[in-house]
């Protein structure tokens, strides 16, 4: 994908702080996954975050709507802090949408009814309103006609444009995405990141765990590495892939364009 | 020649048909049967044994005899028709004494309450099994145990009534108290409300309205029913019950809660390990010395609680089963758009779970259903030991011995083979993953 395709003007970044990390820690038992994590994501950021497996990186991003719990520190999402106050945790969640690696669409539902169920049930939005809602943002991500099957019967590719879309129907101000092309096939990866680009391109907060490289030169406006639980090095993605500083970064970097 | 190195396709191939097998029966018969010394042996000592059988049931059922006051005037008949020596089914006892075996002593002239009550049960049941019927007949089904009940036991039409009345208290106040309290906390609440309401106002509002307004039928003892009406009862009403049960036990086992989730386990734990004979002879005897001397706690009802009991704590397992078949994903993405708990167990996890359990829950209410002739131990009439020894009792059928049990055998096929072939049914309607 090249850089010229892609329309800048309305990525602009607000002022305005939608996700601030401070000092948090995670443990996993007796596993110190996380340690000090300190980040600040502003609205209309697109923050790709990269780094070895077993890095934290999707460890980090989960905490944000608290599929994980962080024990020490503090997570504040669009000024909502993350306790374990239950009803700030559904507030949290009902307005950050998340894109998992194996998609995790609702098999016993179709692909319309998989994207409704949220907005009805959490949002209290009319059946029918929902659905509209639905096949707009299905329209969006290019599978309208296959509203009514099932997501056993759709693609990989086309499964994780669901997962999109059904993430976009709560309407989120906030998008994670942990790892949605790495279970995919080679061919099917372009039609997932177009449709990344596309949201990137309206403006949406992005965070991103994602080995794709080209993804993150050309979209994202800050790329965050990480190893063994900590942040090493952050840095817009020219100078971050041209002029990595520390030595970690260099030899992932070396490690995975190397070839 | 060598290899060619280079190769570019300039013509795709088209899809063709698959070869044609060589077809017919001698092939077939060679394949499956005669494929090997072995399983030529198996194969003529398998239709050896066919033969045997059907040499001796058949001559039996083809000198069935349906007419007869008694055992010896079937056997005189089949004598006199077949030869001295021949053998032959007494199908004249069924004849006889099959009202025995479907309503036990149950007053003959009052066969149709029973028997309306057994086909309304259809109707009940017909929307809960197939979701393509109009959903208002669910209010039907709401207030089918209580017509049911009104119906086998006779009595003021009032006591149903107002024990219905009871789950109007208890969903009042659920609903109430829900979005102040949460969920389980409010469902507390409204199960006190109910029991109070079943335990104190019952009695006296019952009796209140049915001096002002006496409608009734005449009432019918627990002791007058036998038979398939009996088995009917306590296996259909322990079937409806043991599902929601089980289903809340399984979650239960499954909290975060400590308490909660060591009453379930408990619970599964004991009642699985327990024979449910002793169980049942709990129900018969000990429960009376527990309870209040003057209670009168329907025999029906005790064993219909504890078969209740017993099939739970399985379902609970097999249910269990079919949560820890689901992805882990399939909560996070629950989680991630923002569904509380009930919400993602009732339109995520539980369709999905309950779905891949169906096999084992079936299995569990086709167990629980023939499990309910144990009740003979504990005095009822069931259809196989207890009307079989009635009907031995009397001195023109004494001494029959095959008929009562392939005839009771019979109906019990008929009704767990619809169970399983529903289930199968079922299973393919819900088959949506397309693995």
């Amino acid at each position: 994908m090249s850089e010229s395709a892609i329309d800048r003007s309305k990525m602009t970044i607000s002022d305005e702080v939608a996700v601030q990390i401070t000092n948090m820690n995670k443990w996993y038992g007796q596993f110190h996954v996380l340690r000090d994590v300190n980040m600040t994501v502003m609205k209309g950021e697109r923050i790709v975050i990269c780094g070895p497996s077993g890095s934290g990186k999707s460890t980090l991003i989960r905490c944000i709507n608290r599929l994980e719990e962080h024990q020490a520190g503090q997570i504040i999402v669009d000024g909502t802090e993350l306790t374990n106050d239950l009803k700030n945790i559904d507030k949290v969640r009902s307005e950050v949408g998340m894109v998992f690696q194996h998609f995790n669409l609702f098999p016993h539902l179709t692909i319309l009814e998989n994207c409704t169920l949220a907005p009805i049930w959490v949002r209290k939005v009319p059946k029918k309103e929902a659905e509209e809602t639905a096949m707009h943002f299905l329209h969006k991500v290019k599978i309208p006609e296959q509203a009514n099957k099932y997501p056993g019967q759709l693609s990989g590719g086309q499964q994780q444009r669901v997962a999109i879309a059904r993430s976009l129907c709560m309407k989120p101000r906030i998008m994670l995405f942990d790892e949605p092309t790495s279970a995919l096939d080679p061919e099917m990866i372009k039609e997932v990141l177009d449709t990344m680009i596309s949201l990137a391109e309206e403006g949406m907060t992005m965070l991103c765990v994602t080995h794709e490289m080209g993804f993150a030169q050309a979209v994202a406006n800050r790329v965050v590495f990480m190893d063994q639980g900590q942040i090493v090095e952050q840095n817009e993605p020219v100078e971050f892939f041209r002029n990595p500083q520390s030595e970690r970064t260099k030899l992932f970097l070396s490690q995975i364009l190397g070839h | 020649m060598t290899d060619q190195l280079t190769f570019v396709r300039n013509q795709m191939l088209p899809p063709q048909e698959p070869p044609i097998r060589e077809a017919g029966v001698v092939k077939w018969l060679r394949e499956n049967l005669f494929s090997g010394p072995l399983n030529t042996i198996l194969s003529v000592v398998g239709f050896a044994i066919i033969l045997w059988l059907a040499a001796n049931i058949i001559p039996w059922l083809l000198h069935s005899v349906w007419n007869a006051n008694s055992l010896g005037e079937c056997r005189q008949i089949i004598a006199a028709t077949w030869g001295e020596g021949a053998t032959g089914a007494c199908w004249a006892m069924v004849r006889e004494r099959w009202h025995q075996y479907l309503f036990g002593f149950y007053p003959m002239d009052m066969y149709w309450r029973p028997t309306s009550a057994f086909f309304l049960m259809f109707v009940a049941l017909a929307p809960v099994l197939y979701n393509n019927l109009p959903r208002k007949m669910i209010w039907f089904t709401a207030v089918y145990p209580a017509l049911a009940f009104w119906l086998l036991w006779g009595g003021s039409v009032w006591s149903p009534v107002v024990a219905m009345l009871g789950f109007v208290v208890m969903g009042g106040v659920f609903t109430l108290l829900k979005d102040r309290l949460g969920v389980p906390l409010s469902a507390g609440i409204g199960f006190v409300a109910a029991a109070f309401w079943w335990l104190v106002l019952q009695g006296p509002l019952a009796s209140a309205i049915h001096s002002v307004l006496p409608i009734g039928l005449t009432s019918v003892d627990s002791d007058q029913f036998g038979g398939f009406l009996l088995s009917i009862v306590i296996g259909v009403t322990a079937i409806s019950a043991s599902l929601p049960m089980g289903l809340l036990l399984a979650l239960g086992r499954q909290s975060d809660m400590l308490l909660v989730r060591t009453l379930s386990v408990g619970f599964i734990e004991f009642i699985r390990g327990v024979p449910l004979i002793t169980l049942l002879f709990t129900a018969s005897l000990l429960l009376q010395y527990f309870l209040p001397p003057e209670t009168n706690f329907d025999i029906i009802l005790r064993v219909i609680i504890l078969v209740t009991f017993f099939a739970a704590a399985y379902i609970a397992e097999v249910i269990r089963g079919g949560l820890a078949a689901l992805p882990r994903g399939q909560y996070e993405a629950a989680d991630a758009l923002g569904l509380d708990y009930w919400q993602a167990q009732r339109l995520i996890v539980m369709p999905q779970a309950l779905k891949i359990s169906i096999p084992g829950i079936v299995s569990s209410f086709i167990g629980l259903f023939k499990d309910t002739t144990l009740v003979a131990f504990v005095g009822l009439m069931d259809p196989l030991k207890g009307i079989t020894q009635v009907v031995r009792s009397d001195i023109n059928w004494k001494g029959i011995y095959w008929e009562p049990y392939l005839f009771a055998g019979a109906i019990f096929f008929l009704i767990c083979f619809g169970m399983s072939r529903y289930s199968m049914w079922l299973e393919r309607k819900l088959k949506t993953d397309h693995r």
